[in-house]
């Protein structure tokens, strides 16, 4: 059941993805160029995403725990750091070379191959960077 | 088609999926994570399943529709590398992406996500205007 609800979550996700056009690096960098030739059209993907997400959480906020599974696993933290601000800077600067975030970067695998394999393979690359860096300080 | 319309039902879909995710496994939805626990955790079976969703997903209906814009043509590996190690440390490091700051974590009003929403916006901005 579990594995059904994850793969159609990513599936629904991806197919959202699409049909917004986030997953073509020329709309997402016109929407970022909003000094130039700006495509505000995707305000309206975080717009509509958010609208529909704040109801989520209100549903979330009346009940003890979900559906199926024992308690919420939603982040807790408050605080601001160095690696937050950091780190999203850093991201910033990567989505707007490519146009690629993570999710859109991944379809391009089969949406775009030629560049979704460079992009994938240094993703997942930067990823594993990070996650030895950290597991070895914490080691 | 109103321009507009398309990437209207792209977010609801989005929120739709990320909304009744939530409430059925008390889980956010954040690819940037999701890929990390699919690469580097003990139960990556369902973190897998997802990224493999997310691709079918992705790739379906641009093969049933022409886009707006077409496709970049291949740009350059050494830019393209540079963007994939840039976003796949940046989302670690900052503990998110587009999903989980940007519409998961907004949706709930999170300080975190809002900040790092408003860093990566701007210097994705900042990136394009000097690229371009």
């Amino acid at each position: 059941m579990y594995a059904i609800i994850t793969f159609f979550t990513g599936l629904l996700f991806g197919l959202g993805l699409a049909i917004s056009e986030m997953t073509n690096p020329s709309v997402v960098i016109g929407f970022l160029d909003i000094f130039g030739n700006w495509n505000p059209s995707l305000i309206f993907v975080m717009g509509g995403a958010v609208v529909i997400g704040m109801i989520g959480y209100i549903i979330r906020n009346r009940r003890t725990q979900p559906w199926l599974a024992d308690k919420w696993y939603v982040p807790t933290r408050r605080d601001i750091d160095k690696n937050l601000i950091l780190g999203a800077a850093l991201f910033g600067i990567g989505w707007g070379l490519s146009g690629y975030c993570p999710g859109p970067g991944l379809t391009a695998l089969t949406n775009n191959p030629m560049e979704g394999v460079y992009f994938v393979g240094a993703l997942i690359a930067g990823s594993a960077l990070f996650h030895f860096q950290n597991h070895r300080n914490n080691g | 088609m109103d321009a507009f319309l398309m990437p209207l039902i792209g977010g609801l879909l989005i929120g739709l999926t990320t909304a009744a995710y939530l409430l059925l496994t008390g889980k956010v939805v954040g690819i940037s994570g999701i890929l990390a626990q699919a690469l580097f955790s003990k139960d990556r079976f369902l973190p897998f399943l997802f990224v493999i969703g997310l691709i079918i997903g992705g790739s379906a209906y641009g093969i049933l529709v022409e886009p707006s814009q077409p496709f970049p043509e291949m740009r350059s590996p050494l830019i393209l590398i540079i963007s994939g190690l840039l976003v796949g440390y940046g989302t670690r490091l900052g503990s998110g992406c587009t999903s989980g700051h940007g519409v998961c974590g907004i949706s709930r009003l999170s300080p975190r996500s809002l900040i790092a929403t408003a860093v990566f916006m701007s210097t994705a901005i900042i990136t394009v205007l000097l690229t371009k």
